[in-house]
């Protein structure tokens, strides 16, 4: 008995003359029907590419993947392009980043909805434009009827992003995958975005991802959280508990620099120093470990030993070579309290 | 929207007026340099071993007795108002756009250049449709197949084909096809569309190919290098997403917008073309309006120079406003201002 | 039956009667022989039938027979025009026969040769079934005296008769009396009257000023478009600046035409058709003839020479063309004879030969006057081991000029002409092997005579000392090769052919020449005038021209006769 989304041991590598890329190296998650995951990590630590790998988006090009996807008891992997192809759009949609290049400049706003509609409906144009109209109403744009013959340059950026839940909805998706779908927006429109996609996931019923850089966000949103670092999944959890009781120096790097409405946006806590690392030449060891404060504190396995996703408490997966009980204590005794204070 | 469209035309008919006057003070600023009489000039325009009494008939009967000016002026009324002509039995009428007679063949320019234009406009439009197809198909499939043997190989040809020039094609092509197996019509074979279709596109055919290899060279380059660009477009991967099938995806989305600036360039390139295919029509004796330019500049026949200048520029301006008025149609996101 | 004066007998070959019976040509399928149409007839035959397909690498100057002059317009507008006399379709010398064709005989002058009358053939009809009648050649002599509207043409009638004082030709003199210059007392009756006599005056009546104009048919500059034939054929369609087609002129009898053989059916041609392209058609067969008498063209020339199959059906000719070289006298120190002998024994007219194209380009000559023309005699005055030029003897004239280390001059040619800036370059070296230093001067030839080489006043503000120059002649007599570049009475402001002969005993003789009936006395003056102009090397004649023709596949026929110095497009026939 397998979950409806089940992700086991997902590699997504590209060969480029630099080397190989290890964008996803060894992921693994699952998630069921009206559920929702947050996935959070800095800027590229593989995030995209598992939801495009989930879509089937890197078959045909030059990327390397292993692992199993199961969606509602078929796998995709092995499955064939064309297979994949159909199901896409209907079974499986995307919210995409950046919606002003993720639409066609040259094609109305309803025309693309309209596309993403009849490929999956044999229906005639103005069913399915009347359709794309009824969509941009529920996604809260306003005058729909006028607003479906406009281009995607002249809509608002929170508009397009509406329109782009809309294009994605269209056609009533199983699992819906949405990849940073409120970073361009500000804090108001942002929260208006997050409760449409909220109040739309119960309507469906669907499977939700959500990636995001920003905790808060999946923290409101999720019932599962799943961090990423440097392509690998470094704590797996209930929202509740990677949201208030994590265990990886990361996650609290990220709690740390997360905005906050009750403080300063601008203000960074405990910032993360240093860069994302090279997925070309991983950094051996705990790939953490050139940035991470603690990393003295593993005897100096951090440096030549990588961790293991272990479970910490049921539900609960951690990737540190740190004691468990070490971690509790680091975040009741010090991190916690500083992002309490201020 | 018509405002624009009025000030472009201004411009346009001032651009005219500019190419009109530049055309005839070469024409005859150039000889004067050089010391020539108005005799001198009407000397072009006789028999051989023509008398002087002769040659001063034929400089006053073409008005080279006047100042250039006024000769300009005479030239630019024939245009608003049209003109008459003695033909020595009678009077003809040649009403505006009048460009005048032909020195050399006595015959009105206007209808000749209308009648030429046939001729440009079936060998540009036959030709454009095939290098559009072969070009941009060609560009697509190299760049859907980056660097596989076609990709190279394709390219390969393309350049090539823009560096070989085409009085050496089309000779070589005509001895092969037209004398040596019969294929293809000889030089010089002409009918009109309206008279029959087949004849017309079979007669046509080797100078069509012939340029279109010429042009379809560029255009599946720049296709190429569009495509390579547009494929990588975010909104690429989002038709994707939408469960598209592959081969929509690159025409409805990649190649629309790869077209742009294959649309821009390839509006010039007509306009350019239908001021005349000079080589090509020189090379297949096609009477169109570039051999037309060619024997006018070469008899020094000014009101033929004249008329096919002005209606060279008159196919490049149109050209360009077209490109640009459609250039709003295809990229919604340009205005026209 | 109306062969017989052309093609009557396949073995006719003047003047070349050693020629083998292979020589008269191939039949499909025979060999082809390469000058088959030189001197006698290729593949004679008098069946009728075909297209004959022609094509022109230019454009006539005028379809009008009243507004046209060049050669080969003059050879073809006989397809669809009589004049009243014409030369004789036959090949080599028997071509210069003048014969009559709409007249009865050739001319009948007066005593002192100032009144010339012909007598019209009856039955003779225009296209539209009109007979033609001497007014209509009256009316068409009329015309073309208007040079404003036909200024295309020969002028000599306007020259030569006696037209009242102010007539300014039959468009603008509507309804004037012209009786002093031509008068028509019958239908059938013709009468020249001339100003000054005119032993010649035949020739000029086979040219197509002669042929009849119906007055009310007339429209002017536009008669080109549709001209009324009188000839076996007529225009069925005719495109100006593409090309026509001529079809049977119903109206035609042969029964009033002992001349013409007109054996195709239908003519074709297209003008303006790319020069490389007719050779290749020319080659393939796509085309029979091309009708501007130019011959293969550069880039054919290597194709055809190396191959024998394609060399055997070319006619290399010699031809009433001299290409020469004029020795300006109004240009210090050539005003020295001395100095211009300098150059005449100094030139290596080998290497001019070989400038000129060598074996199929022409003929060494040493004099002005074509070989087949009379009065025609080689001049040795400046002859040289090998034709190499004789530099001593240079230095030896140089000496006497008072220039013993030679000079500096510029030379004269056309900018589009490859052999003519070849030759300019022959020079240029060989004249530099006794010290005198030419500089090469291109023109442009639309301007070449009207503005530079033929303007007295530019040649000698520029200093140019040397022209390079090429004559041919309107007809096969000598006057009309030579009166235009040796009368010096001719030179004016500018558009001069001739500017450096001047010499006062020539111009005595040519008004001799023009009052002599005997031929052969004429013949020996222009033999004197010729050795007078090489003796004061004020000319230096180089090749005498040949021209190498291609012909078509299927034709039957064909000759080249003296007169046209081209295909005689009236005997021409096509195989079915
Ligand atoms: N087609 C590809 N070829 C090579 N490398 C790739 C390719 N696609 C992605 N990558 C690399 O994989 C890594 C992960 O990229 P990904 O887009 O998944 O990051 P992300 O987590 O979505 O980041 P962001 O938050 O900036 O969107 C990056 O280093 C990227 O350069
Ligand atoms: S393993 Fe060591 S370096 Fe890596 S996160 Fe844990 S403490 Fe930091
Ligand atoms: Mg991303």
């Amino acid at each position: 008995m397998t979950a409806f989304l089940d992700v086991k041991d997902l590699r997504i590598h590209f060969p480029t003359d630099d080397g190989l890329v290890r964008s996803v190296d060894g992921l693994t998650f699952s998630l069921e029907r009206g559920k929702t995951l947050g996935i959070v990590g800095e800027s590229g630590s593989g995030k995209s590419v598992t939801s495009l790998g989930i879509l089937g988006l890197h078959k045909g090009g030059r990327a390397r993947m292993s692992g199993e996807i199961w969606l509602d008891g078929e796998e995709l992997i092995g499955a064939s392009a064309d297979h994949v192809r159909r199901l896409r759009g209907k079974k499986m949609a995307m919210i995409f980043q950046d919606p002003l290049s993720a639409m066609h400049p040259y094609y109305t706003v309803g025309d693309q909805i309209i596309e993403a509609y009849r490929i999956h409906h044999d229906v005639t144009k103005k069913v399915a434009r009347k359709h794309a109209i009824d969509m941009l109403g529920r996604v809260g744009i306003p005058e729909p009827t006028s607003r479906v013959d406009d281009y995607p340059h002249q809509f608002s950026g929170g508009m397009r992003q509406r329109a782009m839940i809309a294009m994605a909805l269209s056609c009533d998706p199983e699992l819906l995958i949405a990849d940073e779908p409120t970073t361009a927006l500000d804090v108001t429109v942002q929260a208006q975005i997050l409760d449409l996609m909220r109040d739309l996931q119960r309507e469906f019923n669907s499977a939700l991802i959500v990636i995001t850089h920003d905790l808060g966000v999946v923290a409101e949103l999720s019932d599962d959280i799943l961090v990423m670092y440097g392509g690998k999944c470094v704590e797996y959890g209930a929202a509740e508990t990677v949201f208030y009781d994590p265990e990886h120096p990361y996650t609290w790097g990220l709690l740390g620099s997360m905005p906050r409405l009750d403080r300063e946006r601008t203000e960074r806590l405990l910032p993360i120093k240093g860069s994302p690392p090279s997925l070309i030449n991983v950094p051996p060891g705990c790939a953490f470990h050139p940035r991470c404060p603690y990393a003295e504190r593993t005897e100096g396995r951090a440096e030549t030993e990588v961790p293991e996703l272990l479970k910490t408490s049921p539900g609960h997966l951690v990737r540190c070579h740190m004691a468990p009980e070490e971690r509790r204590r680091l975040w009741e005794s010090e991190i916690k309290p500083m992002l309490e204070t201020t | 929207m018509v405002t624009y469209i009025i000030r472009r035309v201004i411009g346009a008919l001032a651009m005219l007026l500019i190419v009109s006057i530049v055309t005839f003070a070469i024409f005859f600023l150039v000889p004067r340099l050089a010391g020539a009489t108005p005799e001198a000039f009407a000397a072009r325009y006789v028999g051989r071993g023509a008398s002087m009494d002769t040659i001063r008939l034929v400089a006053e009967r073409l008005g080279f007795y006047d100042p250039v000016a006024v000769q300009y002026g005479r030239f630019l009324k024939g245009i608003v108002a049209g003109t008459e002509y003695d033909t020595g039995a009678g009077v003809d009428h040649c009403p505006a756009p009048c460009f005048g007679y032909s020195f050399i063949t006595q015959q009105p320019v206007w209808p000749n250049l209308m009648d030429r234009s046939r001729v440009t406009l079936s060998l540009g439009i036959g030709a454009a449709v095939l290098w559009l197809v072969g070009g941009v198909a060609t560009g697509v499939l190299s760049a859907l197949r980056r660097g596989s043997f076609f990709d190279r190989s394709a390219m390969g040809i393309a350049l090539a084909g823009v560096s070989l020039p085409i009085f050496f094609t089309g000779m070589i092509s005509l001895s092969i096809f037209s004398y040596g197996l019969g294929w293809t019509a000889p030089g010089g074979a002409w009918v009109d569309v309206t008279i029959d279709p087949l004849q017309w596109a079979y007669n046509l055919l080797l100078p069509w190919i012939t340029l279109a290899l010429l042009f379809a060279a560029t255009y599946a380059r720049l296709t190429r290098a569009g495509m390579l660009e547009t494929m990588g477009e975010d909104y690429i991967r989002t038709a994707r997403a939408k469960g598209l099938v592959e081969r929509g995806v690159v025409v409805k989305h990649g190649l629309r917008a790869a077209l742009t600036p294959i649309v821009t360039v390839f509006g010039l390139d007509f306009g350019l073309l239908m001021g005349g295919a000079v080589l090509t029509e020189s090379t297949f004796s096609l009477n169109g309006l570039g051999k037309y330019a060619v024997d006018a500049i070469k008899n020094n026949d000014l009101p033929a120079v004249m008329g096919v200048t002005l209606l060279a520029a008159l196919f490049v301006v149109v050209a360009n406003l077209v490109v640009d008025l459609l250039y709003a149609v295809v990229d919604p996101r340009v205005r026209l201002a | 039956m109306a062969l017989a004066a052309c093609a009557g007998s396949p073995t006719q070959t003047p003047g070349q009667g050693q020629s083998a019976p292979a020589a008269t040509g191939a039949t499909a399928g025979g060999t082809e022989v390469a000058d088959a149409a030189v001197g006698k007839i290729y593949n004679p035959s008098d069946k009728k039938g075909g297209t004959l397909k022609m094509a022109n690498t230019a454009d006539w100057d005028s379809l009008d027979p009243g507004n046209t002059y060049y050669g080969y317009s003059l050879n073809f507008a006989r397809l669809y025009g009589r004049a009243l006399l014409m030369f004789k379709a036959a090949p080599g010398t028997d071509g210069n026969t003048l014969v009559p064709d709409l007249a009865e005989s050739v001319g009948k002058a007066s005593d002192d040769a100032k009144t010339w009358t012909y007598k019209l053939r009856k039955g003779v009809k225009f296209e539209d079934g009109t007979e033609v009648t001497s007014k209509d050649v009256a009316y068409a002599v009329a015309r073309q005296f208007d040079k404003e509207i036909h200024p295309n043409g020969p002028t000599y009638l306007n020259a030569l008769l006696d037209w009242p004082k102010g007539y300014k030709g039959a468009y603008k003199s509507k309804d004037a009396d012209f009786s002093s210059a031509v008068e028509t007392p019958d239908d059938q009756t013709i009468i020249f009257h001339l100003k000054e006599p005119f032993g010649l005056f035949d020739y000029i009546m086979q040219m197509p000023m002669t042929m009849p104009v119906p007055k009310d048919k007339d429209t002017g500059t536009k008669y080109q478009e549709h001209v009324i034939s009188t000839g076996p054929y007529k225009f069925e369609k005719n495109e100006i600046g593409k090309g026509f087609t001529l079809v049977r002129n119903d109206q035609w009898d042969p029964a009033t035409d002992p001349n013409r053989p007109a054996l195709p059916d239908r003519i074709e041609v297209q003008t303006g058709v790319n020069a490389d392209d007719v050779d290749n058609r020319l080659i393939s067969g796509d085309v029979h003839i091309a009708v501007d008498g130019l011959g293969i063209g550069n880039a054919a020339l290597p194709k055809v020479l190396p191959d024998p199959a394609l060399k055997a059906r070319t006619d290399n000719p010699v031809q009433q063309r001299t290409w020469y070289t004029s020795i300006i006298p109004d240009v210090a120190p050539l005003d020295n004879v001395e100095c211009r002998r300098a150059i005449a024994f100094a030139a290596d007219r080998n290497s001019l030969y070989r400038a000129y194209g060598g074996e199929t380009g022409g003929v060494i000559t040493t004099s002005l006057i074509p070989p087949s023309m009379a009065g025609y005699k080689p001049i040795d005055l400046y002859k040289s081991e090998g034709d190499k030029g004789d530099v001593e003897k240079a230095k030896a004239a140089l000496a006497k000029c008072g220039q013993p280390n030679g000079f500096e001059t510029n030379i004269a040619y056309r900018t589009e002409r490859t052999k003519e800036k070849a030759a300019a370059e022959s020079l240029q070296q060989s004249l530099a092997r006794v010290g005198i230093k030419l500089t090469l001067k291109p023109y442009p030839q639309d301007d070449y005579f009207a503005l530079y080489a033929g303007k007295p006043s530019y040649v000698k503000e520029n200093k140019i000392g040397l022209a390079i120059n090429g004559w041919g002649s309107d007809y096969p007599d000598t006057y009309g090769f030579m009166q235009a570049i040796t009368d010096s009475r001719d030179i004016r402001d500018a558009g001069n052919y001739n500017l450096s002969v001047k010499i006062p005993e020539v111009d005595k003789m040519i008004d001799q020449i023009k009052a002599e009936p005997d031929a052969a006395k004429r013949a020996d003056m222009w033999s004197q005038i010729d050795h007078m102009v090489i003796d004061q090397a004020v000319v230096m004649p180089s090749v005498a021209s040949k021209a190498l023709y291609m012909r078509g596949k299927g034709l039957t026929n064909l000759f080249i006769s003296d007169s046209q110095q081209m295909y005689d497009y009236v005997g021409v026939g096509v195989q079915q």
